[in-house]
């Protein structure tokens, strides 16, 4: 559904994005992570037809981006970050004012329809100017979906919201993503987590790592985790433990009695850790392995690079 | 052309709610209904009105100067300051479709305007006997409407270059002023004279469709600065994608 190959953006001589190439079937949600500034606005942008690569091509639909551009934006739901809203109309009219530009057939019972969707009926007639951000991001959700598109481009659609609203926003992602293609940016972990089939992460307009959420977890942990806890002292703990076979790492978590054990893959150090535990004479409080969440493999990725950087460039 | 009849219509509604419109349409309404019934009193004053419709043209004139900028300044740089512009250009319009929308949607506010004025020599006809000449008012409102269109055309692609309303408003007035001022220095005699001259806003129009004269040349020359001003707004547009 989208093809992107080696697309590269400079404004000015500002590099926003180098080298992106990937790919987005028809049906899944595809996250899009990264730090801010990192490229994800601006790859969005191009992908919804709103300025043109400096170079590289990009696909929607199997249309061009840039020879193609009308067609692309007819197949394109798209909502900006800042959601960027005609502040002085009511949204049916805002809606309706976006419908006719978009030839939606039926356009009075469409609008009703989004409205009803986004559950936006008793403020259809308010003015956005005097909605709250949260009622806005709404409004632009439904001017994504109006007609209804082939794929939806959200560009941090949960921000500025709260949580009740956040969670009612990731379901309707998710089932919007059952019949078409969604490309989503967030900065927040958990949501790509828990609504993306797959994810890219993005640095400094590279892609660093392109997975599911699963399997990123596990190729990135690189071992297994531990969350030991046993009635003594942590320093004690942690020098008793270190001597486990297989063991790489020991870390006192800031409770007494409690350390983060990492092994080497493919070791299941519990039965040593137990033992060794009970022969030193203490008692065993609890053992329980600790996923490493994709908010740490995203901080991994993204210091490595920067620290990577800092030293390729010595004195810059 | 349907999105262009779209744009057009959204625009033309909206200085129906805006404070800036009302506040234009009142002080245009206001100069010239003072200034009209001044000249009206005086002349009744004296034993004697002027039948000619042409007393509100000269103020019209001027008073069309600083609307102008007013009516134009924020078509493009308010979407623009206020990115509403993204959401514009990615539905499936084209870049030239939203210049002229929008040029036609000011048109059509600046149009109700000068219908608004037909009042008043519609006042002097009444008051005078015969009447006033409708042939030369006819041919004076003709010749307004196309520099009008000229002078909003050039109020979009100014406003098409900028973020800020209010820099938009000043700098339409400074060109606009320019074009009306740049006659003057044609009418010396040195090199280029003729062009400054032919560059003149106003000389089109006073020496022509003012005396009830319908000169084609006069008319090319309006509609092709309109023209020329859409083009390069639209240039404007396309060319702040690709920065």
């Amino acid at each position: 559904m989208i093809q992107v190959e080696g697309l590269t953006k400079y404004y000015g001589r500002n590099l926003a994005i180098q080298g992106l190439t990937f790919d987005a079937e028809a049906g899944e949600i595809l996250g899009f992570l990264g730090p801010n500034g990192a490229g994800k606005t601006t790859t969005m942008r191009i992908l919804a037809g709103y300025m043109p690569p400096s170079s590289g091509s990009a696909r929607v639909a199997g249309f061009d981006v840039v020879d193609q551009s009308l067609e692309v934006r007819r197949r394109v739901g798209y909502l900006p970050e800042t959601v960027p809203l005609y502040p002085e109309m009511s949204v049916s009219e805002y809606l309706t004012f976006m419908g006719s530009l978009r030839r939606v057939p039926n356009l009075d019972d469409r609008v009703e329809q989004v409205i009803e969707d986004v559950r936006l009926e008793e403020r259809s007639e308010s003015f956005i100017g005097n909605l709250s951000k949260g009622l806005r991001q709404r409004v632009g959700v439904a001017q994504a979906l109006l007609h209804k598109p082939e794929v939806l481009i959200l560009d941090e659609p949960t921000i500025g919201l709260d949580p009740a609203q956040i969670i009612e926003v990731r379901k309707l992602i998710q089932e919007l993503g059952k019949e078409r293609t969604v490309l989503l940016s967030t900065h927040i972990l958990s949501e790509a987590q828990q609504v993306c089939d797959r994810v890219l992460i993005i640095n400094r307009g590279q892609i660093v790592a392109e997975d599911t959420p699963a399997n990123l977890q596990a190729q990135l942990a690189g071992g297994e985790r531990l969350r030991v806890q046993a009635a003594m002292e942590t320093r004690e703990l942690i020098d008793l433990l270190r001597k486990v076979p297989g063991v790489t790492r020991a870390e006192a978590t800031g409770v007494e009695g409690v350390v983060e054990l990492a092994s080497a893959p493919g070791h299941d150090i519990r039965p040593h850790v137990a033992r060794r535990v009970v022969e030193g004479g203490f008692d065993l409080l609890e053992i329980r392995p600790v996923g490493i969440s994709l908010e740490e493999i995203f901080l991994e990725l993204t210091r490595e690079e920067a620290s990577a950087e800092a030293e390729g460039v010595p004195g810059a | 052309m349907r999105n262009i009849w779209i744009i057009a219509g959204r625009e033309f509604r909206l200085y129906f709610v805006s404070p800036v419109a009302y506040a234009v349409a009142g002080m245009f309404l206001l100069i010239l209904g003072g200034l009209f019934a001044a000249q009206l009193y005086a002349g009744l004053q004296f034993g004697q009105v002027t039948p000619d419709g042409r007393i509100v043209i000269d103020p019209l004139v001027t008073i069309l100067l600083f609307a102008t900028p007013a009516i134009t300044m924020r078509l493009l740089a308010d979407e623009q300051r206020m990115g509403t512009i993204e959401l514009l250009l990615t539905a499936p319009v084209r870049d030239w479709e939203v210049i002229v929308g929008k040029w036609l949607g000011a048109m059509g506010f600046m149009l109700a305007l000068l219908l608004a004025t037909w009042i008043y020599p519609l006042i002097l006809h009444r008051l005078t006997t015969p009447g006033i000449d409708q042939g030369v008012l006819v041919s004076a409102y003709l010749g307004l409407v196309l520099m009008a269109g000229a002078m909003v055309a050039i109020g979009v692609l100014i406003s098409s270059l900028l973020n800020n309303p209010v820099a938009a408003f000043f700098v339409t007035l400074l060109v606009l002023l320019f074009l009306w001022i740049v006659g003057v220095f044609g009418r010396g005699t040195g090199s280029g004279s003729e062009l400054l001259s032919y560059l003149s806003f106003v000389d089109h129009y006073y020496s022509n469709f003012y005396q009830g004269l319908l000169d084609l040349s006069d008319a090319v020359y309006y509609i092709s600065l309109t023209a020329l001003a859409l083009l390069l707004g639209s240039q404007v547009v396309e060319a702040r994608r690709w920065r």
